[in-house]
């Protein structure tokens, strides 16, 4: 397939999830109002996606309707939601024989309702509204992908793009948090507080139930770590989004006569580690410091993939 | 006596045979149904991104051609009349360009002058004396046809260049198959839909590559181009790689692809960008929209063009006086197909006569396009009249004149009820080493307004499905 096709469909899949892991992530922080201090939690958020420099330079202080709009509307933002959702879709057209006519209904239909979108459908009284529409328009996209394209390179450069931007944004969101999780003084008392704060953790990333099912316990802060980098069973934790690049990019090699490059090696090399790891060892190296080298070994992750079949 | 022979009710207000179906269900049909039908067709125009881009109006760059959901129809003699006269039209056509580009015969027989061939904005002086596969240089050619009367079929215009409009004519008829199969199911329609495998067929056809499948790719401008909705369309129906300039390169005179897998070998390019952006060693420096060499694997013969560069030398006004006497010349036979009556201005004669009736005719630029710098006398003001023929009297060779057709009408949808619009219709011929082929029917454009005789959709003009009837017309 052409450099530019593979180029354009990893995108579109990266800029579909983005969308939707910005959805949860305001959602996250939307719940969390009136527990903790909100200007801290919505800056947290700024910071997950990234933007948090870029917002500071736009407003003079981060209020939960401004912060909400700048992550899901805002103009002034290249990775709001909206944004991420007109790149898809310039990466889309850019490709239309790449993609499965559901594929593109998918992404079109959604641009057309988002141009329908007013100021006012990201109003905190619709707000809620609209980030269900963001899911439900991402779930179709999956969906679409999932059920309509052939096993050929083209689904395995979607699948690529997916999981590479999800374990992206999990690496994102633990780090955001990570103080919350770093064994304290108070953790033995367990305080309301507390609970509420790692329980937004989970939230983040859509796991709160997940986490009962897994644990059966109360919500503890090395669980939540464990959960999200190292168990399997949860569909956005590293060594789960690992898991799929790896076995995306041995799909690619076969294809390809079997050819690999430096995205295999470091691919291969990340998810080994997260499927040997311990939790204990991750906090005795520094959680802080675990998640920073994953977030950049994924973006350069991301460069050798673009090397080697991008150009 | 109508004006204007109309499609449905003829000239005798009777509804003719061919429209029998379509007549009783408009009948049935009330007119909210139809409305409601309309609106779903337009759903699905635009969730399928079939949109044509628009740049001056900001805003919405993407607009849809309105579709009209009243098919018009022709029957099965009509058509088969039209494809005859279609199939010699294009022939004669390929065999003047291969011509122009080679021994210059129709010069040796005066018909035409060296001059007027090297002067001439289309010729491509880079194509003299190349070889071209199979010696076709159009080979995706539209052609414009109007109908003024039960038996009389004009062709308006030739296309050779880079025709568009086929995307409109497949999915017209898919979206119609989708709102009113029970219509289907009553008439018997032959099928448009193996258009894409003509059109790969047709291209395969130019080369023969050893021990290697043909790779064929379709070139477009990019998602910015107003017709990139049709290039990705019929790449994706031919199943090809659709590709820009910034994937192709050319390497010891060969075409390549830049793939996931390293380069691969291009055979045939159906290139959708004009001539001039194809290779900036040879034509405009500044395109980036071609490959640097391109022009020299082809004239190596390592790679096919469709359309070759230079096709356009074929359909200016002034070659299209001649495409009567071409298909004369070149084929011994009578043109089955009418040029609407043509005044070239370059005769002194003619020029009296146009001057004489500027209110009745319409003057062309002759080497103009797509309806610039054209008056139309009837509907002119007396001082538009007077200015244009002063330019008229100055450079009379540049331009032609035809008289105002009475273009048929057709029913259309208008809001309330079917009325009659004025129709053209452009087929698409396909011509490779393996004959020349036409899916039955065409590119109907309606003009929406009523009483207006502009088809164009940069100026308020639809489009419709045509239907061709099977022999019996019934339900085969």
């Amino acid at each position: 397939m052409l450099s530019r096709a593979a180029d354009a469909l990893f995108w579109l899949a990266r800029n579909m999830e983005r969308m939707d892991n910005l959805a949860r992530l305001i959602e996250a922080a939307q719940s969390m109002a009136g527990v903790s201090s909100e200007a801290e939690e919505w800056r947290s958020a700024l910071a997950a996606a990234g933007v948090d420099e870029l917002y500071d330079e736009t407003y003079n202080a981060v209020t939960p309707d401004l912060a909400a709009r700048f992550l899901s509307s805002g103009g002034a933002n290249p990775s709001s939601i909206i944004n991420c959702l007109e790149n898809a879709r310039v990466n889309a057209r850019a490709m239309r024989t790449a993609l499965t006519r559901d594929m593109w209904e998918a992404v079109n239909q959604g641009w057309i309702e988002s141009r329908k979108l007013t100021e006012n459908n990201f109003s905190p009284a619709l707000l809620a509204e609209t980030l269900d529409w963001v899911r439900t328009l991402s779930t179709r996209f999956s969906g679409a992908y999932e059920t309509t394209m052939l096993r050929n390179e083209n689904y395995w450069f979607v699948r690529l793009g997916t999981f590479l931007e999800r374990a992206d944004n999990t690496a994102r969101i633990l780090d955001v948090k990570y103080h919350l999780l770093l064994p304290q003084e108070s953790s033995g008392v367990g305080g309301m507080l507390d609970y509420y704060q790692w329980t937004s953790v989970l939230r983040a990333v859509s796991a709160v139930r997940a986490y009962q099912w897994v644990y059966r316990e109360e919500v503890r802060p090395w669980n939540v770590a464990e959960l999200m980098i190292l168990r399997t069973e949860m569909p956005r934790s590293l060594r789960a989004c690992y898991d799929h690049i790896t076995y995306c990019l041995d799909q690619l090699a076969e294809i390809h006569g079997g050819k690999r490059g430096e995205a295999h090696r470091l691919a291969g090399a990340i998810a080994a580690e997260l499927r040997f790891g311990r939790i204990s060892d991750i906090f005795q190296t520094g959680l802080h410091e675990t998640l920073t080298t994953y977030i950049d070994r994924t973006k350069e992750l991301g460069d050798q993939i673009s090397n080697l079949y991008m150009r | 006596m109508r004006e204007f022979f109309d499609e449905m009710y003829g000239a005798d207000g009777e509804v003719r045979a061919a429209y029998a179906a379509i007549a009783a269900w408009l009948a049935e049909t009330p007119p909210a149904v139809l409305e409601t039908k309309r609106e779903e067709a337009e759903r699905l125009f635009r969730r399928v991104g079939i949109t044509f881009a628009v740049y001056t109006e900001g805003g919405d760059t993407e607009r849809l051609i309105p579709f009209d959901i009243i098919p018009r129809v022709l029957d099965a003699d009509e058509w088969a009349f039209l494809e005859r006269g279609l199939v010699q039209r294009v022939t004669a056509l390929n065999r003047f360009l291969a011509d122009a580009y080679g021994e210059r015969e129709i010069v040796k027989a005066g018909k035409l002058t060296d001059d007027y061939i090297d002067t001439h904005p289309a010729y491509c002086a880079q194509m003299q004396g190349v070889t071209v596969p199979s010696g076709i240089y159009t080979h995706i050619a539209g052609i414009d046809l109007v109908r003024t009367g039960v038996n009389d079929f004009y062709v308006l215009e030739d296309n050779c260049r880079t025709p568009s409009g086929v995307s409109y004519m497949l999915e017209n008829r898919a979206v119609m198959m989708r709102l009113f199969p029970e219509l289907f199911a009553r008439v018997g329609v032959a099928p448009v839909a193996r258009y894409p495998q003509d059109l790969l067929a047709t291209l395969r056809s130019l080369t023969t590559p050893i021990g290697e499948e043909p790779c064929v790719v379709v070139l477009t401008p990019g998602q910015f181009n107003s017709a990139y909705y049709e290039h990705s369309f019929l790449a994706d129906e031919m199943g090809v790689e659709l590709v820009e300039g910034v994937d192709i390169i050319v390497r010891d005179k060969k075409v390549y692809m830049r793939t996931t897998d390293g380069l691969k070998r291009v055979h045939v390019i159906y290139r959708r960008i004009d001539d001039d952006f194809l290779d900036p060693l040879v034509f405009r420096k500044d395109s980036v929209l071609g490959a640097p060499g391109l022009m020299e694997a082809y004239r190596e013969g390592n790679v096919a063009l469709a359309n070759a560069p230079g096709a356009g030398l074929a359909d200016d006004k002034a070659v299209y006086m001649q495409v009567p006497e071409m298909i004369r010349f070149y084929l011994g036979e009578e043109p089955i197909l009418k040029n609407v009556p043509t005044w070239d201005c370059a005769n002194e004669g003619a020029l009296a006569y146009v001057l004489d009736h500027l209110d009745e005719l319409v003057v062309k630029e002759t080497r103009g396009s797509g309806g610039y710098g054209m008056l139309v006398g009837p509907h002119a003001t007396k001082k538009t009249r007077d200015a244009f023929a002063k330019k008229l009297r100055l450079n009379p060779s540049a331009y032609v004149a035809q008289p105002t057709l009475a273009l048929s009408t057709c029913p259309t949808f208008a809001g309330d009820a079917a009325a009659g619009r004025h129709v053209d219709l452009r087929p698409f011929v396909l011509s490779g080493a393996n004959g020349v082929r036409i899916v039955p029917g065409g590119l109907t454009r309606v003009a929406l307004q009523d009483g207006s005789l502009v088809v164009n959709s940069s100026q308020g003009g639809g489009t419709k499905d045509t239907w061709v009837l099977h022999r019996n017309g019934g339900g085969r």
